[in-house]
């Protein structure tokens, strides 16, 4: 493979188009120059992280530090999941809910991806194992939290109608079934429409990166394909795990609807 | 019929008392005085202390749904889950003759829900409850905003339903309406239950 390496000159010269637009920013006063600084200092610096931390990982082929390595990122997405709820599960459930059903699914199709599919030796090789689960992850982990906020918001704002069917006799699940419906389509929402315009409206990075590297663009769809099918299946499965947990911790044994188990009640 | 012994929750103390066969027990007491939060638990909507036993079975061995069906309930401002007034009946056409006795228009079922008036409403809720053949009902304020006609039509159609057995817990703001049709007379205030004084029963 031959692909045109960036040097340090090459990285300060796309950095000064950061300066640019925050010295845009200045002139017009639209202070967004503070946020956007920081915020790319934050990316440069964590991304020059995980560069260093990858080469280590990627030198050693460990099971055990690809293990924790793929422990933090679940433990880093089950932390996004809990901040996005708005007076949704309280943080220590919705931290439960989200990360297991996290690390249920994207374990599952990345474990699957990787003895099946793309096969790498060993398995459990972090040069394909982590970018898979990253990718996998960061899908799945929206996919899950978007589920869980319209779930717990449906339930609230539907708390009549909920309670109406129950009182004619419906199981919670019965009684549940139109926000269950509503929590999942919003859930894979994102999903869909990226499986729709890809191609067409958006070309996927992953994809980008590999024919900047030099590879085959037929070979680089192969993989964009695989990687959006495994997304689509975890995304699926994360979401319908949270939201069918949530819909228990939303009910009781009695098919009672519990929304004093929400936050903020 | 229903016997409710110590049942309890926050905002209601202990409370207990039976309602016999066809019997209808009135209840009233200021606002927030607990009226909703008990016929909310004795229709197991929401966590309670206490017993309940209906025709002498606990509640807790009958499947929620089903005590639902048994023992319904019609709340002050009912819940719709549809649009489509059809789609909360299990067979609509055979509610033309009691909606007929209630004074409602034979067009609602042409309309949109949420276009249908707060008193066709309240109506039409009591007569999905009544489709399920409960045994005990328990009504919090069914002809709050009905005029006189339709509220001494409700009154006709739930006096005949007990003739047939239904038990009636009914709450309401109107003195003389319990008078009406009530057997008993309960009064609660501050989450207490208390059986209306016995001078103020015989004034009637």
């Amino acid at each position: 493979m031959n692909y045109i390496q960036l040097d340090t000159w090459d990285l300060g010269l796309s950095a000064l188009l950061l300066l640019g637009v925050a010295a845009l920013s200045l002139v017009l006063q639209l202070k967004i120059e503070g946020k956007l600084l920081l915020a790319g200092l934050r990316c440069a610096l964590q991304l020059a992280l995980v560069g260093l931390v990858l080469t280590k990982l990627f030198e050693l082929v460990s099971p055990l530090w690809t293990g924790l390595a793929a422990l933090a990122m679940v433990l880093f997405a089950g932390r996004e999941i809990m901040a996005r709820q708005e007076r949704g599960f309280r943080p220590l459930w919705a931290y439960g809910i989200g990360t297991s059903a996290m690390l249920m699914a994207a374990a599952t199709v990345t474990v699957f991806a990787l003895t099946t599919a793309v096969r790498p030796e060993p398995w459990y090789d972090p040069r394909y194992a982590l970018p898979l689960l990253g990718m996998i992850m960061g899908n799945t982990m929206t996919g899950i939290a978007l589920g869980l906020q319209r779930l717990t918001e449906g339930a609230r704002q539907q708390r009549a109608g909920i309670e109406a069917l129950l009182c004619l006799g419906a199981t919670r699940r019965k009684a549940l079934l139109p926000v269950t419906r509503q929590a999942l389509t919003t859930a894979l929402m994102p999903i869909i429409n990226s499986l729709a315009a890809t191609g067409l409206v958006s070309l996927p990075g992953m994809m980008t990166g590999q024919i900047l590297a030099g590879v085959d663009p037929i070979d680089a769809v192969k993989y964009q394909l695989m990687i959006m099918f495994l997304i689509a299946g975890g995304t699926t499965l994360g979401a319908v795990t949270a939201v069918f947990v949530g819909l228990h911790r939303l009910t009781d044994a009695r098919d009672r609807l519990r929304l004093d188990r929400l936050a903020g009640e | 019929m229903l016997t409710v012994k110590s049942l309890s929750r926050p905002g209601l103390e202990p409370t207990s008392f039976e309602l016999g066969t066809g019997e209808c027990i009135a209840l009233r007491g200021p606002s927030g005085a607990g009226k909703t939060l008990l016929l909310r638990a004795l229709a197991d909507l929401d966590p309670s202390d206490g017993e309940v036993l209906l025709d002498g079975t606990p509640r807790g061995r009958i499947p929620a749904p089903q005590w639902r069906r048994r023992v319904g309930y019609v709340p002050a401002e009912p819940g719709w889950w549809s649009e489509r007034l059809g789609d909360h009946f299990q067979d609509w056409d055979s509610q033309a003759g009691p909606a007929r006795r209630l004074k409602i228009s034979p067009g609602v079922a042409e309309r949109r829900v949420s276009q249908l008036s707060t008193g066709e409403r309240q109506r039409l809720a009591l007569l999905r409850a009544l489709e399920h053949r409960p045994e005990v009902l328990l009504l919090d304020e069914p002809t709050g905003p009905l005029d006189e006609e339709a509220t001494a039509a409700v009154e006709a159609l739930l006096r005949e339903k007990q003739s047939n057995g239904l038990a009636l817990l009914w709450v309401t703001h109107d003195k003389r309406q319990a008078e009406r049709v009530a057997h008993r007379r309960f009064w609660i205030d501050r989450g207490r239950l208390r059986e209306a004084l016995l001078d103020e029963a015989q004034a009637r």
